[in-house]
């Protein structure tokens, strides 16, 4: 019997050291998330393995780490676990969760003072909004994106509108939909006007139709936010009275993921959604599609999105400067352009734009400078402390009102009473 | 001296499954419970004791009672209706119908399929407009519906998900009970003339209790642990009306990090789980007559 | 008469068992509609759409999938197999020995089966890095290697096995292992195969834990892979999905095909005892 028994244990002891074994070295590693479909995940290891030709001494390992909330979970876990990554892109919104859960440290400590004015001073303002917190920086602009409004040209045209004049405020955005929104012979409605998808990022999207209006969303501090003012209540208003009262929307909440091929299939003739998904739209759309920036309501005006370089408290002193080396190389134009012309991605620095391979790209592909142009204009998303307690909040709140359960107004109020409770300890 | 052989015989057998069992559920176990009763640790803010305010939190919190009718909801309509499948399956799968193979083939699918993927899949059936039922619909002349992004329907359409997946699993089960049971008893039953639905009642059936029993112990588990299709097809959305208790778990647990409120959450989740389920093993185990 | 309304009932019981094998079938359909075909067909559904394999090799270049296939055969069989031995060890402990604490013992197994291993993900991390395996594929399966349904399950059967068969082996002079192996597996073959398909698949398709503790090409399984398709910030790609998740479960079809006799088989054997 103890024979026997000990035979089988040791069969498990063989077959544990077989699957226990991985090969280990001396390593930077850093998680990624991908948001944008796989060819992200290959240039982010294109980059790395150039990086590793070109500095021998230096092994990078970039880790997928699944969607924004998985690589936050798998990071966070990591951290808690005691085993935290050198650094990790996650999305920038999370800054203060980061900094509250006390694992990532200020970009500022190994920085020189050169540094911090020619290199950090270097990116778009409006993506170092999301970045920084009092000033200091927390996270380096990476995969940075921002919505632009993708209208089908040959709707336009069926429907007598200018192909070449995209809707530049929310009245023409309105009229325009009417005329785009087309009846079958059923009475059932084939073509909607608009579509902006309220599932997957709805505070995103909201967020440029408040800016539009002239309206803020949180203080920039992350400890308050203003969604029972006018602005934003008439802002929502906006966007439910294009499904419930013009009809020229879908109702109901409307799924990101599927918006796209909403628009391809023509069961839309305008889409909100990320500059991320330009390479998408235009392998895809079986017509002539045109990108313009969001239609400005008081102003033009739209969020900036995605995800940001932070470093971990813990790393040691000689990984952090080859880390600092590493984003450094990572968002220099050349290879900043690279990425931005795989992935759709806006180039978060504007000296990016001005490589040879950017401009013939963009020669070539103008709708990508929409993007770049539209940062004039932009803000930084939704960020707060608790951040994905507030979105849930504010993002459940517009669910209800999009459902026509309740007016914008009961809504919002309810929803910035809900996360003053939250934010309370933060002040 | 056999009782001592004996004693050491459970020793050497217990031993290794429970080490595992020890490290992997109930220490972590123990040591999440113990953080219902202090408030989250941030960074920045130590955890304190702060006892039973974490269940009067939870006791008051509208959005978990609403969760808590959603699964009630929801287990209602799965656990019944995919037991019941799962045995109309197996008993097709067990008889000489044609096609066999490819029956036993489609209802096992499910089990499969990864629910990452197809749970994109089941969003392509259920998308307004160009999904599969809407096109199906439209041309029935119905018009389009948004099942989904709409409150009064999502949860449903998440059941379908959860039926589909669930009944071809319980298949297997009522097969190999099915398969149990000696060919002579239907065979003399039938040699005296009675008909298929008797013999299903008086024989097939009552000895199919252990597996029902059994089947219905796991459906009841999965109708609360299952929620891969809602990660993937809702989000709980729109307004928690697709929400599921540990979908609320994992939404406090991963995305809110509130790891207090998750392990209340969790806790209450587990109590729940433990009167169902522990109630009908005590009564499957006095039921069921071992030979 | 009563011949016709037999008749009549024999059909509609197989119409009934073919709509429903068609229902459950459908999303398999759909999947390989889209895989085969050009992208603008993924919602049109015309018989004389082109056909391709784009959509296949597309996905095919996104991840290692080949080396992900080999470590998601490693890393199920590697449970599957330490499932049976421990599970069998203390389910077999549980249906025949009497011993002190064993309802207590009992029930903590039964708790296993209640509690979701999700939740103790942070703590459990902890384990794994405290025993120095992270990134390995022994680290996915660790914890769900004594398994409270597979512990519960084969007492079942165990119990329901006649005594006196082991009373012979015993006679014999037949250690517990010798009885086990010799007696009691062979009898309890159908809840072995039942239990194996249900654990293979739940570990094939099991993605946060695996995700989350491992890191490198060497160790992950499938579904990490597969993830890349579906959480996208661009839309759903939903041929791309479906190839990916056509290629990723063709293993487990083919088994499952090859097997299926086997499996029908050993029901069978353990039906005519």
């Amino acid at each position: 019997m103890i024979k026997t028994y000990i035979k089988i244990i040791s069969l498990f002891a063989f077959i544990f050291s077989l699957s226990s074994f991985s090969a280990k070295a001396v390593e930077l590693e850093f998680y990624f998330p991908v948001a944008v479909g796989g060819a992200a995940a290959t240039t982010v290891e294109e980059l790395s393995n150039k990086y590793m030709e070109l500095n021998p001494g230096v092994t990078i390992k970039p880790i997928y780490a699944g969607s924004y909330t998985d690589a936050t979970t798998k990071a966070i876990t990591a951290a808690k676990g005691g085993n935290p990554p050198p650094m990790a892109v996650l999305i920038a919104i999370d800054i203060f969760k980061f900094y509250d859960e006390d694992l990532v440290m200020p970009w500022d400590d190994i920085l020189t003072a050169e540094e911090k004015e020619n290199w950090i001073g270097g990116f778009y303002s409006a993506f170092m909004k999301n970045s920084q917190i009092d000033g200091v920086t927390y996270g380096i602009p990476f995969q940075r994106s921002t919505p632009v409004l993708y209208y089908n040209k040959d709707a336009f045209r069926e429907a007598g509108l200018d192909p070449e004049k995209p809707p530049q405020n929310w009245a023409e955005q309105l009229e325009y939909a009417k005329k785009l929104t087309k009846k079958g012979s059923d009475g059932n409605i084939e073509r909607y006007g608009i579509r902006i998808p309220t599932k997957g990022f709805p505070s995103w999207l909201t967020s440029g139709l408040i800016y539009q209006n002239g309206g803020q969303m949180t203080n920039g501090l992350g400890t308050e936010t203003f969604l029972d003012t006018p602005e934003v209540i008439e802002a929502v208003q906006y966007l439910v009275d294009l499904s419930e009262k013009h009809k020229v929307m879908r109702p109901g909440t409307l799924e990101w993921g599927a918006t796209p091929k909403a628009f391809f299939e023509g069961q839309t003739a305008m889409m909100w959604t990320t500059t991320g998904n330009l390479t998408n739209v235009r392998k895809n759309a079986p017509f002539d599609f045109g990108v313009a920036m969001l239609p400005a309501g008081k102003s033009f005006g739209a969020p900036t999105g995605g995800g940001n370089f932070y470093i971990f408290k813990g790393t040691p002193e000689a990984e952090l400067q080859a880390t600092k080396d590493f984003v450094k190389w990572m968002t220099a134009p050349d290879q900043a352009g690279v990425w931005t012309m795989a992935t759709g991605y806006v180039a978060p620095r504007p000296d990016a734009w001005e490589t040879q391979a950017m401009k013939d790209y963009v020669a070539d592909f103008p709708p990508a400078l929409v993007a770049k142009e539209q940062l004039a204009y932009a803000d930084a998303e939704f960020s707060t402390y608790e951040n994905p307690k507030t979105v849930k909040i504010f993002n459940t709140a517009l669910e209800n009102v999009m459902s026509g359960s309740i007016s914008p107004a009961d809504a919002m109020k309810q929803a910035q009473i809900d996360i003053d409770k939250i934010l309370k300890d933060y002040r | 001296m056999n009782k001592k052989n004996n004693l050491i015989s459970v020793f050497f057998l217990l031993v290794p499954g429970f080490i595992l069992l020890i490290s992997f559920t109930h220490i972590p176990a123990v040591k999440t419970l113990m953080n219902s009763f202090f408030s989250t640790a941030k960074g920045r803010r130590p955890s304190k004791f702060v006892g039973l305010e974490n269940y009067d939190v939870l006791w008051h919190d509208a959005t978990f009672w609403k969760v808590f009718t959603n699964n009630i909801i929801y287990a209602c309509g799965v656990i019944p209706s995919s037991i019941l499948l799962s045995l109309a399956m197996a008993l097709w799968v067990n008889s000489k119908i044609i096609g066999r193979p490819f029956l036993r083939f489609s209802y096992f699918l499910p089990t499969v399929l990864p629910l990452i993927a197809v749970g994109n899949i089941w969003l392509f059936f259920y998308a307004p407009g160009f999904g599969l039922i809407d096109q199906i619909a439209s041309s029935l002349g119905f018009s389009s519906f948004n099942i989904l992004g709409s409150q009064e329907s999502s949860l449903f359409g998440v059941m379908a998900v959860g039926i589909w997946k669930e009944a071809g699993f319980y298949m297997i089960f009522y097969l190999a009970g099915l398969q149990a049971i000696p060919p002579d008893l239907r065979e003399a039953a039938m040699i005296e003339g009675a008909n298929k639905w008797y013999i299903f009642w008086k024989i097939t059936f009552p000895l199919l209790t252990p597996t029902t029993l059994f089947v219905s112990v796991n459906a009841v588990i999965n109708s609360f642990r299952q929620i891969d299709h809602i990660v993937v097809m809702t989000q709980g959305g729109p307004d928690y009306a697709s929400t599921l208790l540990l979908y609320y778990i994992y939404e406090a647990a991963f995305m809110f990090w509130d790891t207090a409120y998750a392990t209340t959450l969790s806790v209450v989740l587990i109590l729940i789980l433990c009167v169902i389920a522990i109630g009908q093993f005590f009564v499957l185990d006095k039921k069921v007559h071992y030979q | 008469m009563k011949t016709l309304s037999n008749f009549l009932g024999e059909r509609l019981n197989v119409i009934g068992a073919w709509l429903l094998a068609l229902l459950w079938v459908t999303p398999l359909l759909y999947a390989i509609w889209a895989a085969v075909h050009p992208i603008e067909y993924e919602a049109n559904f015309d018989i004389f759409a082109p056909l391709t394999t784009y959509n296949f090799t597309n996905a095919w270049s996104q991840a290692p999938f080949a080396r992900y296939l080999v470590n998601t055969v490693l890393m199920t069989t590697m449970i599957v197999i330490s499932q049976f031995i421990l599970c069998t060890f203390v389910a077999f402990a549980f249906a025949r020995f009497e011993f002190p604490f064993k309802n207590i013992l009992f029930a903590l197994v039964l708790l296993q089966l209640l509690i979701m291993p999700d939740i103790l993900i942070v703590e459990n991390y902890k384990t794994i890095r405290f025993l120095g395996i992270m990134d390995t594929i022994l680290a996915i399966g660790l914890p769900y290697m004594a398994s409270g349904f597979g512990i519960f399950l084969l007492r079942q059967t165990f119990k329901s096995i006649p005594k006196e068969l082991d009373d012979a082996a015993r006679i014999d002079g037949a250690g517990v292992l010798r009885i086990i192996w010799n007696v009691y597996v062979p009898l309890s073959m159908p809840t072995f195969v039942a239990y194996g398909l249900v654990s293979v698949s739940f570990h094939w398709n099991n993605f946060l834990w695996p995700l989350i503790i491992t890191n490198s090409v060497e160790t992950r399984p499938l579904t990490v892979g597969l993830s890349i398709f579906s959480m996208s910030e661009a839309g759903v790609e939903w041929a791309t999905i479906s190839a990916g998740t056509l290629m990723t479960t063709a293993p487990l079809f083919i088994a499952f095909l090859i097997f299926q006799r086997q499996f029908i088989a050993s029901f069978m054997t353990a039906g005519i005892k």
